[in-house]
């Protein structure tokens, strides 16, 4: 805006104010362009990777597919799913799981998270827990793992302050308690095959009292075993072995009682067919 | 139909214009020759009504709108918060009493992204598409989201501010929403990710308010500030999509916004309170081409133009139900 001679502003003209509303216009489209685009950066650049719930579709699939309503996040029992933030760029509003904090224990029995799915982010091609693959397990610190040492656990396995929850049918069927009500007193150290929900499973299976009455809710293959290690010194030492039936729900990281969990989630890691 | 496709045409952004002479029926030319030879004799009169009206209007339609977006969103938040289950999810999709409803331009954003529709998501957003088809299309914006409430409410401060000559309102070209749209359907069709999602205020708020309050939220707090102090109700008025998505609905929905020109003063109080005031050039004197006009498809059907309106030439009308005046 000139301001020569005149005090007032000059009232401007009609082709400067529709030139400057084109350049105003022109900054818009390029801030919101630029700032959406933005939201790629986390995602392409291979950001820490997130457990997804059970059933979903390979990552960039999932994130395309999944409309970010939490549908799946209401119907957990366990309050295992959360959405995430605009830190996760294109992952914002969609669903993960913190298998440490609250892992998902299929306690549901049914994956409703699957069924609340409407988009298919969460596939409707499976229906039983033996059926997910969210990742597989690993022993990450072998020197950690009580059942390693020949060590046994009693108390809380998380501690008192701990507010994760899990489902024990034989205390209640329908609804999971929290973990810090539930002390165990343990000879050797078995929580991660003890707790993992397809070995309980299979237990029940094999008693001839399969979930729901449902044979179909049978796994086919283990999931976790421990296996006696051979070796020096008089106590008898284990070590947890995962199987090509771990589904990768997180169960084991989630009550591992060591500060840091010795065992861990692989996220998204498939059983190696040569392995088979 | 040719009406429509013009304001179709003003919603994607074209200049409203001034309506050739063989274009306005008989009976309005014999009434805008009529309040033209009338002149100005009225107008202090009409000015007086106005501020009159304005002062002592309870403001209905607005009670019932703010009454409806707070309903729908606390509706959301309690089914998940009291577990009461009615409407599960959030604004982007959710289940109301277990039937499926999916927001239009989510589930486009989807179907482009993911290229494939299940059936689920089929179900939601036809759902939706009628339910809105019969209730106006953007009827959405001002009824539903609660993005809309709160840019309402800066739009007031902006309002206080312009008035007060502490700021200047900055208006962009309309057309950029029609860019953005085409825009964020190729970003979508492209990359395969529902690229808008990640900053649509509408979806942030919904989630928020459910699930609990995100870093997002900064966002959303951004565009209020640039609403507050540049430029009026701009994310709305010139970005939103989801707007355009329901636009489109609107242009085919029985429910509108019927102008009748008969005992209009042409004060233009009701184009100062519109958030897409192109919708409402008919009521310019002179322009509207029949005595009732319906307002284009922009139209939000929010009734702030009902509300200022002392001479109830604005209404709401459904068509076959309501009758003509």
């Amino acid at each position: 805006m000139s301001e020569h001679n005149s005090k007032k502003p000059q009232r401007l003209t009609r082709k400067e104010r529709e030139r400057r509303e084109f350049l105003r216009t022109s900054a818009l489209v390029a801030g919101i362009t630029g700032f959406s685009l933005l939201q790629l950066v986390p995602t392409l650049s291979g950001a820490a990777p997130r457990l997804r719930p059970p059933g979903a579709l390979d990552e960039s699939e999932y994130l395309s597919s999944c409309i970010k309503c939490g549908q799946c996040v209401q119907v957990c029992p366990v309050e295992a799913v959360f959405l995430a933030d605009m830190l996760d760029g294109q992952g914002q509003g969609a669903a993960y799981i913190d298998a440490r904090n609250q892992a998902c224990d299929f306690s549901c029995d049914g994956l409703q998270c699957v069924l609340a799915c409407p988009t298919g982010a969460l596939t409707h091609e499976i229906n039983y827990s033996h059926e997910t693959r969210m990742g597989l397990a690993r022993l990450e610190q072998p020197g950690k793992c009580l059942a390693m040492q020949g060590e046994g656990f009693f108390g809380i396995a998380r501690g008192e302050e701990y507010s994760g929850t899990l489902r024990f049918e034989e205390i209640d069927r329908w609804n999971p308690i929290p973990l810090n009500q539930h002390p165990f007193d343990l000879e050797v150290c078995d929580l991660c095959v003890r707790l993992c929900p397809i070995e309980i499973r299979r237990t029940q299976c094999d008693a001839g009292t399969p979930p729901s009455g449902d044979i179909n809710q049978c796994p086919p293959k283990a999931a976790i075993t421990l296996e006696k290690i051979e070796g020096e010194g008089s106590r008898v030492r284990y070590k947890p072995v995962v199987l090509e039936g771990c589904v990768g729900c997180g169960v084991c990281e989630m009550v591992c009682p060591t500060d840091e969990p010795a065992i861990v989630i692989d996220i998204r890691k498939q059983w190696p067919e040569d392995n088979v | 139909m040719r009406i429509i496709k013009y304001c179709i045409n003003v919603m994607l952004g074209k200049r409203p214009a001034k309506t050739p002479p063989e274009k306005i029926s008989e009976e309005a030319q014999a009434l805008h020759q009529r309040k033209k030879d009338s002149g100005e004799i009225d107008k202090v009169k009409a000015r007086e009504e106005h501020e009159i009206y304005r002062e002592t209007h309870n403001k209905k339609w607005r009670k019932r709108r703010w009454f409806s977006i707070l309903f729908i969103n606390l509706l959301f938040v309690f089914s998940y918060a009291l577990d009461i289950q009615m409407l599960e999810g959030a604004l982007t999709a959710s289940r109301f009493l277990g039937f499926h409803m999916a927001d239009l331009n989510s589930a486009l954003q989807v179907m482009l992204a993911f290229k494939t529709v299940l059936i689920n998501l089929l179900i939601g957003f036809v759902t939706v598409l009628l339910m809105w088809l019969l209730l106006g299309g953007r009827t959405f914006c001002s009824w539903v989201c609660p993005y809309h409430l709160l840019s309402e409410w800066a739009e007031t401060i902006h309002i206080k501010l312009v008035e007060k000559k502490i700021i200047k309102n900055h208006l962009f070209n309309r057309k950029a929403r029609t860019w953005f749209y085409i825009l964020f359907a190729v970003l979508a069709f492209g990359t395969g990710y529902t690229i808008f999602e990640t900053i649509s205020p509408t979806g942030i708020l919904s989630r928020a308010l459910i699930y609990g309050p995100t870093v997002a939220l900064l966002w959303v707090l951004f565009l209020l500030t640039v609403e507050i102090f540049y430029s009026r109700r701009a994310w709305c008025r010139y970005v939103c999509p989801i707007g355009l998505t329901y636009g489109f609905v609107g242009a085919f929905s029985p429910m509108k916004v019927n102008y009748n020109a008969v005992n209009c003063h042409h004060e233009g109080d009701c184009r100062k309170v519109c958030l897409v005031p192109h919708v409402l050039e008919w009521t310019i004197k002179g322009r509207a081409p029949e005595l009732n006009v319906e307002l284009g498809p922009d139209c939000t059907r929010c009734g702030m133009c009902i509300d200022v309106c002392p001479t109830d030439s604005l209404n709401f009308r459904f068509k076959g139900l309501s009758k003509k005046r």
